[in-house]
């Protein structure tokens, strides 16, 4: 895969700039038989994050958090503004973006009835991957996050939230991405395993030289694992800066106080009108 | 250059395989969902093909045995259509029933090889089953078929799966574009398309406009090639009336098929439809 990557350390690994996603969505209040309005899910945002930094964005359930992560891995097109990913432009240049990309939601999505081995090995093959280069890698991987060996011929749906989200974990470090994409990675998952997973992003960093891209409405992991946070609002970025930068802006003692100055919310609202958009 | 032609086309061929591979997984994990849907196509098939020997008991003059396998040969098209299409279908439909649909489409797999490997495996599968089919109701009938051209019946049957999948990838992308209704809109093309190809009767006796478009159905000229080869012997020289529109609709309907594809994904990723929840 080295052959076609480009030269990562010229150009940032994010580059975002005035982007603006709108979807046709009936709003609740207009009525039942009310024609669908144009409603933007991300207004305008700009960002810039460079190779090897992890940033965490912050924002309630349909702020634009997902939209953002969809359009950086190539699933969404966008209305206007630019984003590029290593240079290469993910609306155009999909392909090479891909290449570069990989990403853990809060759904570990895969196909229930079969295994871990399984789901990991026909992933793999999609990036190029032989037999040949899978059969110590996949166990390799499902050892390093903790995955018990004598489990890997079970069916996903027999195994737990935490140790299907580990196998989405080991599926995205399969690919080795020079960008990995984390849209809320731990929502869900018991103290223990949030704090695995938490642990073993941090050695993805240290060991792979990967930038993260944290999507999460959890203060503490983003404080834990971030370089710089960002406030996601209404589709609007606020701020991108480090925690302490952030606090001072806001003349505020926690994160948790520092986004509810920024948007005169808590973190756990949801935006009813907007969920739609994640 | 060339190294990097290689390259890319040793990933794509990779690809393939996994597909492939992981087709291969459902059917092992679902193999009783399998044996269960065999013997009720078994079942589907026997009442149809019982026509014959009803038409005889009521005093019809009619030659069962040629009937019964004009019948069988008709119920077995059907199946195997029914078997691509579902196949293709699967492309979107399964993938988002799972979850997995955003991790398959944002992965560096072009979508022409990730529809031809969806397509190599439904033929592949479709050929073993509606083979199965064919001798368990041919075995139950103690139909003889002296005179079968069974090589040639084969030959119209891979031709003729050509223009198969690419009306299979024209109706694999409805249920991107529409996730409620896309799949059902599937099973109307594929019985639309074997009610005006004579499934089980000649195509002489619909109405004029049906007839126009049996002209255009590559189900028309496999049911046709295929009865001939089977109930004739038809050798080659004779198939060649039915093989040739079969290429050329072959010809047109994989690159419409695959155009048909790539609109309805720009469409999808326009509007916010690329996801597991529609």
């Amino acid at each position: 895969m080295t052959a076609v990557r480009p030269d990562r350390t010229r150009v940032p690994a994010v580059e975002v700039r005035e982007l603006r996603k709108e979807f046709r969505r009936r709003v609740k209040t207009d009525g039942r038989f009310a024609r669908k309005r144009r409603l933007p899910a991300l207004n305008g945002v700009t960002f810039t994050i460079e190779r090897g930094e992890c940033v965490a964005i912050l924002g309630r359930n349909g702020s634009g958090k997902s939209t953002l992560i969809r359009l950086l891995s190539t699933l969404l097109l966008h209305d206007s503004g630019t984003a590029l990913v290593f240079g290469h432009d993910p609306f155009t240049s999909t392909r090479a973006v891909r290449r570069l990309v990989n990403r853990v939601s809060v759904e570990a999505s895969f196909f229930k009835r079969m295994s871990a081995e399984e789901n990991l090995a026909y992933a793999s093959r999609f990036y190029g991957l032989t037999h040949g280069e899978t059969d110590e890698l996949i166990p390799d991987i499902l050892a390093r996050v903790g995955f018990p060996a004598e489990r890997r011929g079970e069916p996903m749906e027999n195994l737990s939230r935490g140790m299907q989200q580990k196998v989405a974990l080991a599926r995205a470090l399969l690919t080795s991405p020079v960008l990995l994409l984390l849209d809320e990675p731990t929502t869900g998952l018991d103290p223990r395993s949030k704090l695995e997973v938490q642990e073993f992003i941090k050695d993805v960093r240290a060991e792979h030289d990967a930038t993260i891209l944290l999507c999460t409405h959890d203060l503490a992991e983003a404080a834990a694992l971030a370089d710089r946070v960002g406030i996601l609002d209404r589709g609007e970025l606020v701020c991108l800066e480090p925690v302490e930068s952030l606090l001072r802006r806001y003349d505020a003692s926690t994160l948790e106080a520092a986004f509810f100055a920024a948007t005169g919310e808590a973190l756990g609202a949801e935006d009813d009108e907007r969920e739609v958009f994640d | 250059m060339a190294r990097q032609v290689a390259f890319t086309l040793r990933h794509e061929l990779v690809g393939l395989g996994g597909v492939v591979e992981r087709n291969w997984y459902l059917v092992k994990r679902y193999v009783w969902w399998e044996l269960a849907f065999f013997v009720w196509t078994v079942a589907n098939t026997l009442t149809i093909v019982f026509i014959a020997k009803g038409l005889r008991a009521g005093g019809a003059p009619v030659n069962v045995d040629r009937l019964t396998t004009v019948l069988l040969i008709g119920a077995v098209i059907w199946a195997y259509l029914g078997i691509i299409f579902e196949v293709l279908t699967e492309t979107v439909a399964w993938e988002r029933w799972e979850g997995t649909i955003e991790y398959t489409f944002m992965a560096p797999l072009s979508r022409p090889v990730h529809l031809f490997g969806m397509g190599f495996f439904a033929v592949c599968y479709g050929v073993v089953r509606a083979g199965l089919l064919f001798g368990v109701v041919a075995g139950l009938f103690g139909l003889s078929l002296p005179d079968a051209n069974l090589a040639g019946a084969i030959v119209v049957l891979a031709v003729a799966s050509v223009s198969f999948l690419g009306i299979g990838m024209m109706t694999a992308v409805l249920p991107l574009v529409s996730p409620e209704k896309g799949t059902q809109l599937g099973f109307v093309a594929q019985g639309v398309l074997l009610v005006v190809s004579g499934v089980y009767y000649p195509v002489s006796v619909l109405p004029g406009w049906m007839q126009w478009l049996s002209t255009i159905s590559p189900a028309t000229y496999a049911l046709r090639g295929i009865r001939a080869a089977i109930l004739d012997g038809a050798g080659l020289g004779t198939l060649w009336g039915d093989v040739w529109p079969l290429l050329a609709i072959g010809a047109a309907a994989i690159p419409l098929g695959l155009e048909t594809f790539r609109r309805g994904e720009r469409y999808a990723k326009r509007h916010g439809k690329l996801k597991r929840s529609g």
